[in-house]
């Protein structure tokens, strides 16, 4: 079940607190704000480099209302899988959390991701995915869109595919990977609580429009986020044990009929702003076939 | 009272990892690297039977290795590492990251040449490339020195004075490989000596907001460093302390960051360091006993380096040779840069940069350097020591 709205609301802890250095419209803090809220007194968040090591705050104030250790970028997997050892020696409790961005997750911290996955460690991986290397200013990562314009590829596109982490962390067979969505709290929320209450890996894809970086309006995140999921580009699931499902948030755009024109969540943005009408084709495409794959997936691991 | 130990004889690698059992080792994590891999075979058995109630992390890369002992000394659990050669250098963030987040531990370096071409055999390159972060850094002579050397490694490491971690060094094969007869204090004598670690107070909790390591003005990395350095220097009185209490328990101290051989009425001196300084003592006897007045001042600590105590060798001799097992291109040897450094044209310093790749160098080698050193020095051809001189006999130019 989707936490209630009203109960997130009820907490009062903050997990990102008011005045942190992120940029307006961030999708990070929306994603910090409810790991906050729902494991906040739990969590120890290992951070390596990307927008939260600047978000977190500067010395010697603090953004981020939780214990965070810093480190460097191809290294998360690791120190997180070095502190949920050291818990169990001690005897201490805790959710030791690891909140990545893309390129820390899916790039130059793809070994260290893959090797604490398939120990199993004892960590919540979390990578809020804002499509690029956003803290750097917008170069393409192996997650960036295919056809999306960053800094490293200004004219086309980028033309090569995004890399779909939460399926190569299934496959890692690991207990627990999900994919969420900055624009559905109540379901990310969900997704932490039912990850917390699993030891083990666990893996959560949480995908982060960003407004400078996809260039849309500071005010539209939660609006992209959503546009995302109802025209079925990014669907989102959960795989719990062996049993895959369709999350409910995004039931609905299993029938293609009930989704939203993708060229609605394209025209927002800025970086698809130059393509072409057989680009968009393409896209609709890969869609389809992603929802396919998904179908199966849930069809494979009924549990 | 008697120290009580064991004696054992372990190759160099198996007493290390002995080391670490006594230690009660909390969180292991490595990847494998020849010369390196038994000691962490030994550990993981030793994890695997119950003789060493620890967690071993079996990460895929030297890089993730130290990360992980990272995390689990911040933590506030008692870490270590091993590696060699190439495994050090793939960890080179991760050791300045470790360092400057004030966090002890204790990594075994089992040193190796750098490729290409690849050599797995000894030299000092790995050990010394690291020398700028604020680790401590000793090399032990032989497998006992070693055991004790990574034994103390805790004690320093762990010291509220110190905080920073503490990496041992043994040569490849010389030592990790070569079986010698190892004095062990006993379980209890090392629980007594070596309670378990008192984290600090900023150890990660659950539910106590803190921050390690964000984005701070630019004058908070230059005090950081600061704070660093004077660790480091606090870091001299621990050792010597750790030396002299160690004698206590396991009936043996070396003198400090260095080891004087035959010093004290030296005109000559040879500076060495690791496990063929063995070679040199025996060329040092063999030159004494032809009446030639020189001694050898071993380097066990690189970092502090020992400053006060290569002041004190330089103010009663008339020349120092430094032989060298690591370079820094376009310059000198290395060890040779750091005596320079601090004998500063008080008396003339030669270096000799030999053993390479674990070019074989024995006895009669250092008794060939010496014997030339000193021919150099007495006839007034000092002047060609601005250069090191390259010890390749075989080689021809």
């Amino acid at each position: 079940m989707p936490v209630p709205i009203a109960k997130l609301a009820q907490v009062k802890r903050k997990g990102v607190v008011p005045g942190n250095p992120a940029c307006m419209g961030c999708p990070h803090t929306l994603g910090l704000k409810i790991l906050g809220k729902v494991l906040g007194d739990r969590a120890v968040l290992v951070v390596p480099a990307g927008c939260t090591s600047i978000i977190a705050g500067v010395y010697p104030r603090a953004g981020i209302n939780m214990p965070v250790l810093h480190v460097p970028f191809a290294s998360a997997g690791a120190v997180a899988s070095g502190i949920a050892a050291a818990y169990d020696m001690i005897g201490r409790d805790g959710v030791v959390v690891v909140w990545s961005g893309d390129g820390g997750a899916a790039d130059i911290g793809f070994a260290t991701l893959s090797g604490a996955a398939i120990r199993n460690e004892n960590i919540l991986v979390i990578v809020s995915d804002n499509e690029a290397y956003m803290n750097t200013g917008i170069q393409a990562s192996g997650t960036t869109s295919w056809r999306a314009r960053t800094t490293t590829t200004p004219i086309y596109g980028k033309t090569e595919e995004k890399k779909d982490l939460a399926l190569l962390m299934l496959l890692h067979r690991v207990p627990y990977v999900a994919t969420a969505s900055v624009g559905y709290p109540t379901d990310f929320a969900e997704k932490l609580e039912n990850a917390a209450a699993i030891r083990g890996f666990r893996f959560i894809h949480l995908l982060s429009p960003c407004p400078p970086g996809w260039r849309f309006d500071a005010d539209k995140t939660a609006h992209v986020a959503k546009l995302a999921v109802e025209t079925g580009a990014w669907i989102l699931w959960e795989y719990i044990n062996g049993r895959f499902r369709i999350s409910p948030m995004s039931r609905p755009y299993a029938d293609p009929r009930r989704r939203k024109p993708i060229e609605e969540y394209l025209r927002l943005q800025g970086r698809f702003s130059h393509v072409k009408p057989e680009d968009v084709e393409f896209i609709k495409r890969r869609i389809e076939e992603n929802w396919r794959l998904v179908k199966e997936l849930e069809a494979f691991y009924r549990g | 009272m008697e120290p009580r130990t064991v004696t054992k004889v372990l190759v160099g690698n198996h007493a290390v990892a002995e080391a670490i059992r006594l230690a009660r080792v909390q969180v292991v994590a490595a990847y494998p690297i020849t010369p390196q891999t038994v000691i962490v075979e030994r550990i993981a058995e030793m994890v695997e039977s119950g003789e060493l109630k620890a967690k071993y992390i079996r990460v895929e890369s030297e890089h993730s290795a130290l990360a992980a002992v990272y995390g689990a000394a911040a933590a506030g659990a008692r870490a270590f590492t091993a590696t060699s050669s190439h495994g050090l250098l793939y960890m080179y963030e991760m050791l300045w990251w470790l360092a400057q987040s004030h966090l002890p531990l204790v990594l075994a370096l089992v040193t190796r040449a750098i490729g290409p071409p690849w050599n797995i055999h000894t030299d000092h390159q790995d050990l010394l490339t690291v020398r700028d972060a604020p680790w401590i850094i000793a090399m032990a002579e032989n497998v006992q020195e070693a055991f004790d050397l990574t034994l103390q490694g805790f004690k320093i490491s762990e010291d509220k004075r110190v905080l920073l971690p503490f990496m041992v060094g043994l040569d490849g094969f010389v030592l990790s490989h070569t079986a010698e007869p190892v004095s062990m204090p006993t379980q209890e004598t090392v629980d007594a000596w070596l309670p378990p670690r008192e984290p600090e107070p900023w150890v990660l909790e659950p539910g106590k907001p803190f921050a390690v390591g964000n984005v701070g003005p630019d004058e908070v990395t230059m005090e950081l460093r600061w704070l660093l350095w004077r660790a480091v220097e606090r870091a001299r009185t621990v050792i010597r302390e750790v030396d002299r209490e160690y004698e206590k328990i396991a009936g043996r101290s070396y003198g400090g960051l260095v080891e004087r051989y035959r010093l004290s009425d030296a005109k000559y001196v040879v500076v060495t360091m690791g496990a063929w300084s063995g070679d040199a003592k025996e060329a040092v006897d063999r030159l004494r006993d032809e009446g030639v007045p020189v001694g050898l001042l071993r380097i066990r600590f690189v970092r502090p380096f020992p400053k006060e105590e290569v002041l004190e060798v330089a103010a009663g001799s008339r020349a120092i040779l430094v032989v060298d097992r690591a370079v820094s291109m376009g310059n000198a040897g290395v060890l040779g840069i750091e005596i320079s450094s601090v004998v500063r044209g008080r008396i003339p310093v030669k270096n000799v940069i030999a053993g390479l790749g674990g070019t074989d160098t024995g006895y009669e080698d250092f008794e060939d350097m010496i014997r030339r050193f000193v021919e150099e020095y007495e006839s007034g051809r000092t002047d060609k020591w601005l250069e090191p001189e390259w010890y390749m006999p075989w080689f021809k130019r």
